[in-house]
């Protein structure tokens, strides 16, 4: 079987498993990493939202081929070592605003808002409401208002 | 159903028993210190409740879930209906509920009422989901939003109870008396300023045998912890992943499994045409045939996802070969029942309004999902389930074992908006663990939900009224529906609290008992009638954040403006001047006020307003929708767009409200469904099948359609119990929108959702039933 080595969450892992599958599942069923969520498997709902090298992406729909040593994965459990904490900015802001409802979507929620305050920063604006229209991920619980609030929130203390 | 304690005084809680005074009508509320090492209570689940007032008829499903023998070997043990809560020597406390959490909180909730009586701080008290307990009958079953309800005075009396024996364990310990010492925090201090911990005071108290004993719970007055707004209990697990979910939990040898399901709904496999090919493939273990489809385990569910699309079967046909939207609205046209209209004065106008609703999938972002290890003697089954022992019951059937072999842990569930009622994946689950002789972890792909799991039954409501004079002289409504499945045990729960139910419910069939108990015209409209007809059995159906209701009001709402036309009248103030409770019209005032109805917006935006009654309690919506172009086309990737609610207030009055922050996340998912409800969320029906298969198919409500501006008023309540909150918000939100749309276009929508005559979408291939996964997820990185 294909070996593949790259990084996951300050980790170099190396998996024993065939090209195609998909990054999502050897997160999940070969590493045993689950805060990344399924709900669709075709990049469509962004519950598995996580980051490779900084960046939003979703593993769903990456073969685990596409990687290679130089590349980093962040996911849910990785975050508050990104910055050297207990807890990222970002899901203070979360456990301040009380988001969660069932939290099935909300991993995959805070790495999108990271990701997405990175970006606007990057282009030297802050966060817009159009911004905040933009996200994809879907919330079947309905906690939109709030998930708009915390990236505010967690915008401001990133 | 049942109101407990009314008008009348909880006791003293001066923490001993007062004594009976002639004359005074009190409840005495008792308590069970158990027999144990460290000090255990318990409360009896009845505790609080009204007694029914005549004979309980035999009911006859209760026999298939619960037979007589059952009933006596359970009848005999004093603590068969008991709720317990433990204190371990850490002082922390336990509890089992057992009722399920899906994300509205009422662990949280149940948390709050243990350290409120037991005065300890929250995050000393932990509460999990108790495993399917057949001897609570109907007792262990999420839904009707009853949780807090029935839960309430039982799990208070618990904790009341443990805290009198941690306090006479301390007189004891410290050779004061009771009345002389202060329990607080967790802490028990005597009159010298000595104090022991509960954790100290843990095995002091310990019990040798059962014994009752009777508590006063703290009056309302005192509440320090009820009340007051508290973060979720398992929000730090949330945000950081660790919080697991079926599908997180690790089960020895339970390898992931999916099935390949049959191009139309319900249709079942003849044969596999290549199944040693599929054995053959990358990571597959097993293949089986099963009722539903073609099982396949793996190592992984993307090789799964895989082995599903490969597999060639020969399907035999569906429940609905054939059908469409239109032949199974053509078939509740027929069912409609006919209007009554009584007498009226000639001159009367009459209005008659008739609206159609769409299937709905009431499919959660996390999928049907389950893991079973069955054996030859013995199973044991992890699943989100609402009502775990019918899931115990079935299970047992599926896989011929006797019931008390099955073992049901209920996990956590991620949504479940009346889906998880229904233990389907748990059934099918352990059907395949039998089949392939292995533990298996069972999930059911996305475009499995909407094609063939539950859905929201299609309906139509007419309406009827007439008016003379500035007044409305009648109000009919038929509510028509395919057929709602109940057979997860409300059902039976109804049938058995028959005695408690209204005289005028004899001789109504289930459905229409459970319409009749739900629903409420909150008008002075004269003679009113509304009544349900349910016919088609062959759709997989179950309840979507509330029974009847969304669709119901949403008809009665778009009448009621209506009327409100006819008459000359402004709608919220048509309303004010016919609601007949005080707190839907205290709702009504505050969401007027807070939304300023009336006020002027730009061309293209309209506001709407409605109100619902239910669960005791009252929801009014305001809502602005913006139907201007340049909204209504907004183009974005794959999405519907469409006229957006840009601003939405909501008014609650669910009685005495337990956690008012978790009160408004309810709210907040209730508008959230009400949204989707009028503009954007169904399933189509066409030749035999549902057409949706993704979310990018099925349009629940997405950040762009979000009210920019959102509001909750949670109002005060004198009640002494709280009332249902977790389905409230939805029914005045769905009516609420279709108002403000009727308003924008001029025409009362006849068709729910709006958007439901355009299908924007290619569907997806229905043999292989489930897309592959893309592979060039890296190009959107961002
Ligand atoms: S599971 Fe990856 S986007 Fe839905
Ligand atoms: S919190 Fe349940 S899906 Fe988002």
């Amino acid at each position: 079987m294909p070996q593949h080595t790259f990084t996951v969450n300050g980790e170099r892992v190396t998996v024993d498993v065939a090209d195609d599958v998909r990054l999502l599942w050897v997160l999940r069923d070969v590493l045993k990493i689950t805060g990344p969520k399924y709900g669709c498997g075709i990049n469509v709902c962004k519950a598995c939202t996580s980051h490779v090298n900084g960046k939003a992406f979703n593993p769903c729909s990456v073969p685990v081929s596409d990687l290679g040593p130089d590349d980093e994965v962040t996911t849910i459990e990785g975050l508050p070592d990104t910055v050297d904490a207990e807890l990222h900015p970002m899901q203070e802001a979360w456990l301040e605003r009380d988001v969660a409802q069932c939290g099935y979507c909300q991993p995959g929620q805070i790495m999108a808002a990271v990701a997405l305050v990175k970006k606007v920063r990057a282009e030297g604006r802050s966060i817009t409401d159009a911004d905040l229209d933009g996200i994809r991920n879907i919330c079947r619980c309905g906690t939109y208002t709030r998930i708009r609030e915390a990236i505010r929130e967690g915008a401001s203390r990133m | 159903m049942t109101t407990a304690h009314d008008a009348r005084p909880l006791p003293p809680s001066d923490g001993a028993p007062p004594p009976d005074r002639v004359g005074v009508r009190r409840r005495s509320l008792i308590g069970w210190v158990l027999a144990g090492g460290t000090l255990a209570v318990a409360a009896d689940l009845s505790v609080g409740a009204e007694p029914a007032a005549a004979a309980v008829p035999s009911p006859p499903q209760v026999p298939e879930l619960y037979d007589l023998g059952d009933l006596q070997t359970h009848s005999a043990l004093p603590t068969s209906q008991l709720i317990r809560i433990d204190l371990d020597e850490d002082g922390v406390a336990h509890f089992a509920i057992p009722r399920m959490e899906v994300g509205q909180g009422i662990t949280t909730a149940a948390a709050m009422l243990i350290a409120e009586e037991l005065d300890l701080p929250l995050d000393k008290v932990r509460v999990t989901l108790a495993k399917a307990r057949p001897e609570l009958v109907f007792n262990q079953l999420t839904g009707g939003s009853n949780t807090m309800q029935s839960m309430f005075t039982p799990i208070r009396v618990a904790a009341a109870t443990a805290k009198g024996a941690l306090l006479r364990a301390a007189a004891t310990e410290l050779g004061a008396q009771v009345s002389a010492l202060v329990a607080k925090a967790g802490v028990v201090t005597g009159p010298t300023g000595t104090s022991l911990t509960y954790g100290q005071l843990a095995t002091l108290a310990a019990s040798a045998e059962d014994v009752a004993v009777e508590v006063s719970l703290t009056p309302r007055s005192e509440f320090s912890v009820i009340g007051t707004s508290r973060n979720r209990e398992d929000a730090l697990a949330a945000v950081t992943g660790r919080k697991q979910f079926t599908m997180d939990l690790e089960v020895e040898g339970a390898l992931p499994t999916m099935v390949c399901r049959p191009p139309t709904l319900n249709g079942s496999p003849r044969s596999v045409r290549n199944e040693a090919a599929v054995r053959g493939m990358p990571g597959v273990t097993d293949v089986a045939l099963v009722g539903t489809g073609v099982a396949v385990r793996a190592a992984t569910f993307g090789q799964c996802i895989d082995a599903v699309r490969a597999l060639d079967v020969d399907w035999k046909g569906g429940s609905v070969e054939g059908e469409s939207d239109e032949s199974v609205l053509a078939e509740l046209k027929r069912a409609e029942l006919p209007m009554v209209v009584p007498k009226v004065p000639i001159l009367a106008s009459t209005l008659d309004l008739r609206v159609e609703f769409m299937f709905r999938s009431s499919a959660a972002l996390e999928p049907n999902c389950a893991i079973a290890d069955v054996r030859s003697d013995r199973a044991t089954v992890w699943a989100g389930l609402k009502a775990p022992i019918v899931a115990q019951r079935d299970i047992a059937k599926a896989v011929g074992l006797p019931v008390g072999k099955v073992e049901v842990n209920v996990v956590t569930g991620g949504g479940s908006f009346g889906h998880k009622l229904f233990g389907d994946a748990a059934t099918e689950a352990a059907v395949i663990s039998k089949a392939m002789g292995k533990p298996v972890k069972l999930m059911w792909h996305r475009a499995d939900e909407p094609r063939q799991g539950r859905v929201h039954p299609m309906a139509t409501s007419r309406v009827r009224a007439t008016m003379l004079a500035g007044q409305v002289l009648t109000f009919e409504q038929r509510h028509t529906s395919v057929v709602t499945d109940f057979g997860h045990g409300l059902g039976e729960r109804l049938t058995a609290l028959v005695a408690e139910l209204p005289a005028n419910l004899g001789g109504l069939g289930l459905s229409q008992s459970i319409f009749t108990l739900t629903q409420e015209l909150p008008y002075n409209f004269g003679v009113v009638t509304q009544l349900l007809n349910e016919v088609d059995t062959r759709f997989n159906t179950g309840s979507m954040r509330n029974i009847y209701s969304p669709d119901v009001a949403c008809a009665n709402e778009l009448a009621v403006d209506q009327i409100a036309k006819r008459l000359g009248k402004d709608p919220y103030a048509f309303r004010m001047s016919f609601l007949k409770s005080a707190k839907a019209k205290r709702c009504l005032e505050a969401v007027a006020k807070a939304g300023g109805w009336g006020r002027s917006l730009p061309q293209g935006v309209t506001q709407g307003i409605a109100v619902h009654t239910e669960y005791k309690g009252a929801t009014a919506v305001l809502v602005e929708l913006d139907t201007r172009p340049e909204t209504v086309n907004r183009k974005i990737r794959d999405a519907v767009t469409g006229p957006r609610v840009t601003k939405a207030v909501i008014a609650v009055d669910a009685g005495l409200v337990v956690n008012p922050r978790g009160l408004e996340a309810q709210m907040m998912g209730g508008v959230a469904d009400g949204i989707a409800l009028a503009l954007t969320s169904s399933n189509h029906l066409e030749d035999g099948h549902f057409l949706e298969a993704s979310w990018d198919n099925y349009f629940y409500t997405r950040q762009w359609n979000v009210p920019p501006e959102f509001r909750c008023i949670v109002m005060p309540s004198d009640e002494e119990l709280p009332g249902g909150a977790g389905e409230a918000g939805v029914a005045a939100s769905v009516a609420a929108v279709a108002c403000a749309y009727a308003r924008a276009t001029g025409k009362v929508p006849t068709r729910f959702p709006v958007n439901h005559g355009t299908v924007s979408f290619t569907p997806k291939s229905f043999v292989p039933p489930v897309p592959e996964s893309p592979v060039d997820g890296l190009s959107y990185v961002s």
